[in-house]
């Protein structure tokens, strides 16, 4: 039994397909010597265009697919053709240019695509970078009920605070009700928390034992102890958090900048009709 | 002046009622006398809330009172208020001590001195007046008692349960949660008991919540008032002398009928045992004309079938000629064949031509028959093929066919009429060995594994006839070898069947051998100690042997087998084994074969081996309980991105339920076993599914039918909770993702909410069974991470995953 990755699937195919496609593109154009010069209107330029305009659609038609249930293909053949489709059209959509870039809609919509299978290049590393450490993060647990436990120390916390002096009382509730984990974008892909409430806690707890008396030391540990555990469920939380984002956060850039760059296309075909 | 009445029916137990509305209803006079305040004083002594169940459940109820499944008290509720709509003359506390017959009436005489005279008499008073007693010293102390009507009255007790039946099985289970409950029994296992109830008690035991002691006899019950429990039980138990404290004592210990009351009514017996029944016609009157005796006193235990009684009884007196209940469905059943001609000739037939079923009584063979499928088949007609997934039986009554074990043109081996086939899949649980093929005309009844199991559970001869031939078919088949009758005899003289509980061994690394193991359920792990830890080396499913590698070397055992799950196997001794190699060189070359491939595939995989990991990986999913699994959905981690694809395309293609739950499930090494279902090789979920809605197809998914009531059975039994009830909303729309694209409809995939008014059912993985393209979990998950196989790829996988890390 064999379990391939989508880079893999059929015996990497669709690279396969993309290579052929690029070398023939590449063959072609440095065989085609037009009179007037290479430029995105030879009947080549037509073909190369067309050809990468057609593949824009298949790759935009992703979405659609990945959400149709029924019938045969598999998603993992969808997104390894999307992968390396994709690429492909580094070289047929420069070729289709002939280099000559410009302060205009085509130079924009060049522009776009690239930076979406810019975008792509990073998912392409987030897919094989991060579900291992998600899990090995993780375990058995998942991010709901890690949130439990944490709730669940908080209720142990408040009644073991209650019998300590009041600025443990205050450090342990600043601790409950101000610790954050997620917050700004900038925040879940950073996962850093200088001034996190829960390790100030911790932190403070273990200098203030020594200034208690011998009857709340017991309960001052039990404390402690708790405040740790959730120390350590808090940064494994957040660690889910910035994993999470930076393992999907790219398709909020992809996507986007992929249907930005539907409309330069149109714009760009429509234009080019425009002026014939 | 005594009052007369045409029929007298004693007793008010389901029979009873079913007979005096029938009398009621014909207009006759009739009487309904009843020894206690209330009608069906037994029906009202189940436990509190108990589920009746309506057995058996193909025979439809022939009663103007109605029934059917339900609790205890709405039954009861339900026949109170048809007793009084239905003008039934009833008598409560009208126990009667004596019937004569002067003159061609009868006399009955009551307890309260008053008689009356009836020209006939229905004698419907089961079997619970007299239940059985313990017969031991001490045994009438008021905490003995032999009767649980609320397990909530009790609490914090110590209580000791004697029995071995369903009665005192359940009585444990619903006293375990607030008691200290030890349960005794005379048996060393639980041969007439529900599975269910059976593989719940033994869960309490293994978990420590309920103490049982098998093979046990109470000798003595001593009264230790002052102590801190007032009983002390004093048993023989297999291990010697056992003592039990307790605060009270149940005994269920069954019932007998009460012989010399009836003989004192002039009634006859079959046989001189005290469980013996009362001799009865077919129309179920008794030796003294005019007397009848239905329900469980004449022999018929279940409120169905005593309830039709009742019915048939007073139409019979009525002068009304009426056919068994269950002859128009029979009929039908046999119009397959047409020249069967009746019912009785078709089932004379049937006992004729199956020693199995000759062995079942006439109303049991009935019975059997409603459950089961007449067929015919023509010459070429197949009935399963080799590595189908069906796990019915088939009794040959006429014909004749061919069966291919191995893969071309050359039967191995031809059936006959009176034979049975299919019992390889029946017990294993596997796929079929071999394609069955008919010769001539064939005449077969098909038996389902339920039904089958029943009969095995309950019945000894048809047992010991099924495994014997199963024993004679699965040397055939492993051994691959057309043994003479003579040899295969001697095999089969020192063959035994050892039954197994997961994580035994079958023997241990070391050992001296003591013959060949055939794996005929369940599943095995062939593992050795490297580097002072056990490594498992392989799997080996049923319907494979084992120790055979001893054998031919001669050496002492090279690993430990294990059992994966509950396990049995078939041990052929090294005595026999060597006489028959002796005869048949050619079983050692297979051997050797085997052995020598065996060698390679160690040398193979040492690297593995040093390793380990790979092992562990096995060792891992075997944990799991994937043993008995037949197909297994696993989660790589490693590739997971989270989309959550997988349980959004189950959902959109099952109604709006997704079967899986990706999150939850125990993780090895990055490889996850998800909560879905694994369908399993003896699936518990099946066990207990009231309408029998649960069904393994020819693929081999286990699928839920139609049929489906949502009464949770299979959600409690099933052990990796992969079955849940949902509301299933038949007009649910599928979603278009074109529509979702431009805002005009909901999401593909996404969950129901579920109509408010829908009824829950049973639901679960069905592997995608009717939809092209495969299971949609894998089709649809992008990264290759989603992935499912059967256990023979486990080992296979393990490496492969084992080789690519360490890359």
């Amino acid at each position: 039994m064999r379990s391939r990755s989508f880079l893999e699937y059929r015996n990497f195919l669709y690279l396969k397909l993309s290579l052929l496609l690029m070398i023939a593109a590449i063959a072609a154009y440095i065989l085609h010597s037009p009179a007037i010069g290479a430029y995105g209107g030879t009947w080549l330029g037509y073909v190369l265009g067309t050809l990468s305009a057609a593949i824009v659609c298949l790759l935009l038609w992703l979405g659609v697919r990945k959400r149709s249930y029924f019938g045969a293909g598999t998603m993992q053949g969808w997104l390894s053709a999307h992968v390396y489709l994709g690429l492909s059209l580094i070289v047929l959509a420069t070729l289709h240019s002939s280099f000559q870039f410009g302060w205009n809609v085509h130079t924009l919509a060049y522009v776009l695509m690239m930076a979406v299978i810019l975008s792509g290049f990073y998912g392409l590393y987030a897919y094989f970078r991060f579900p291992h450490l998600l899990t090995e993060n993780l375990s058995e647990d998942s991010f709901e009920s890690l949130l439990q436990e944490i709730s669940k120390l908080d209720k142990l916390a408040r009644v073991s605070a209650l019998h300590l002096p009041d600025e443990i009382i205050a450090l342990t509730n600043n601790a409950i009700y101000n610790t954050r984990i997620g917050g700004t974008v900038r925040e879940q892909m950073r996962s850093q928390h200088p001034d996190c409430p829960t390790t100030l806690a911790v932190k403070k707890l273990h200098g203030l034992s020594k200034t208690l008396p011998m009857a709340q030391i017991k309960t001052h540990r039990e404390l402690y102890t708790l405040m740790l555990r959730r120390e350590t469920l808090v940064a494994r939380a957040r660690r889910d958090v910035m994993l999470r984002a930076r393992l999907s956060g790219w398709l909020f850039v992809h996507v986007p900048l992929s249907v930005a760059l539907l409309a330069a296309l149109i714009a760009h075909v429509t234009a080019i009709f425009f002026y014939w | 002046m005594i009052e007369h009445f045409k029929i007298a029916i004693i007793g008010s137990g389901p029979s009873g009622l079913s007979a005096a509305a029938q009398a009621a209803e014909a207009g006759v006079t009739h009487v309904l006398l009843e020894a206690d305040a209330h009608p069906a004083s037994v029906t009202r002594s189940y436990q509190k809330g108990k589920h009746v169940m309506a057995e058996p459940r193909a025979l439809p109820l022939r009663s103007r009172m109605s029934f059917g499944a339900g609790r205890r008290e709405n039954i009861l509720e339900k026949w109170e208020s048809e007793l009084e709509s239905f003008n039934i003359n009833f008598r409560a506390n009208a126990k009667v001590v004596g019937i004569k017959k002067v003159a061609g009436v009868f006399h009955i005489k009551l307890e309260s001195g008053v008689s009356v005279s009836a020209d006939y008499v229905i004698l419907a008073i089961g079997l619970q007046s007299n239940i059985r007693m313990l017969n031991i010293p001490g045994a009438d102390h008021p905490r003995v008692q032999y009767q649980l009507d609320d397990p909530d009255e009790f609490n914090g007790e110590h209580i000791a349960i004697i029995g071995g039946g369903d009665a005192s099985l359940e009585n444990a289970l619903a006293l375990m949660p607030n008691n200290n409950v030890t349960f005794i029994t005379r048996l060393d296992g639980f041969f007439n008991c529900k599975p269910d109830n059976e593989s719940q008690l033994r869960d309490a035991a293994q978990r420590g919540d309920i103490t049982l002691l098998l093979d046990t006899q109470v000798d003595t019950i001593e009264w230790t008032e002052g102590s801190a429990h007032p009983l002390n039980i004093i048993a023989r138990a297999p291990q010697g002398r056992e003592e039990v404290a307790c605060d009270r004592i149940i005994a269920r210990l069954g019932a007998e009928p009460p012989r010399k009351l009836l003989e004192s009514f002039g009634i006859t017996f079959a046989g001189p045992e005290a469980a013996s029944p009362p001799q009865l016609s077919p129309t179920y009157e008794s030796s003294v004309p005019g007397l009848y005796i239905v329900g469980a006193l004449g022999g018929y235990p279940l409120i169905k079938q005593a309830m039709n009684q009742g019915y048939d009884v007073v139409q019979r007196i009525l002068g009304i000629d009426i056919k068994p209940v269950d002859e128009m469905l029979l009929e039908e059943k046999f119009k397959v064949c047409p020249h069967i001609t009746s019912v009785e000739h078709g089932l004379d037939k049937i006992r004729l031509n199956s020693e199995v079923l000759s062995k079942l009584s006439p109303l049991q063979l009935r019975d059997f028959m409603l459950e089961s499928k007449l067929m015919t088949l023509k010459p070429g007609d197949i009935a399963f093929r080799r590595n189908d997934y069906s796990n019915s039986l088939y009794f040959i009554i006429e014909g004749e066919l061919k069966a291919y074990v191995a893969e071309g043109d050359i039967a191995d081996f031809n059936l006959q009429s009176g034979q049975f086939f299919g019992e390889m899949g029946l017990i294993s649980g596997r796929r079929r060995t071999a394609t069955i093929e008919a010769v001539k005309d064939c005449i077969l009844v098909e038996a389902s594994k339920h039904t089958m199991q029943r009969l095995i559970h309950t019945m000894e001869p048809v047992r010991s006839l099924i495994d014997d031939a199963y024993l004679r078919r699965a040397v055939q088949i492993y051994l691959r070898l057309p043994l003479s009758k003579a040899t295969l005899n001697g095999l089969m003289a020192e063959a035994q069947i050892h039954y197994y509980e997961a994580g035994d061994e079958l023997f241990h690394e070391g050992d001296v051998p003591d013959g060949l193991y055939m794996i005929r359920r369940g599943s095995v792990t062939l593992s050795r100690v490297i580097g002072g830890k056990e490594v498992v080396l392989s799997y080996v499913s049923a319907g494979n042997y084992v120790g055979e590698m001893a054998l031919v070397s001669g050496q002492p055992r090279v690993a430990t087998v294990r059992a994966t799950v509950k396990t049995e196997a078939i041990l052929l001794t090294t005595k026999s084994i060597q006489e028959v190699i002796a005869q048949y060189p050619a079983i050692q070359q297979e051997m050797n074969f085997r052995y020598l491939k065996h060698v390679e595939h160690e040398i193979h995989d040492a690297a593995t081996q040093a390793s380990t990991d790979a092992g562990n990986l096995i060792s891992f999913l075997v944990q799991q309980g994937i043993g008995d699994a037949t197909d297994v959905l696993l989660i790589d981690e490693s590739r997971c991105i989270g989309c959550d694809n997988c349980e959004k395309a189950c959902a959109e293609t099952h109604e709006g339920t997704s079967r899986l739950d990706r999150k939850t499930g125990p993780i090895y090494d990055q490889v996850r076993v998800p909560s879905s279902c694994r369908h399993c090789e003896n699936p518990l979920c099946m066990t207990e599914c009231p309408p029998d809605a649960i069904r393994r197809e020819v693929n081999g998914e286990i699928v839920i039918l139609d049929n489906c009531i949502g009464c949770g059975n299979c959600v409690t039994n099933c052990p990796y909770d992969v079955i849940q009830l949902a509301s299933i909303d038949p007009n649910r729309k599928l979603a278009s993702p074109l529509k979702w694209l431009f805002g005009l409809g909901t999401e593909p995939g996404a969950c129901s909410s579920g109509a408010v008014d829908a009824v829950k059912l049973a639901v679960k993985c069905d592997m995608c069974n009717g939809i092209s393209g495969g299971p949609a979990c894998v089709r649809s998950c992008p990264t290759g991470a989603a992935i499912r196989m059967g256990p023979e790829e486990f080992l296979d996988y393990a490496v492969w995953r084992n080789n690519k890390v360490s890359d």
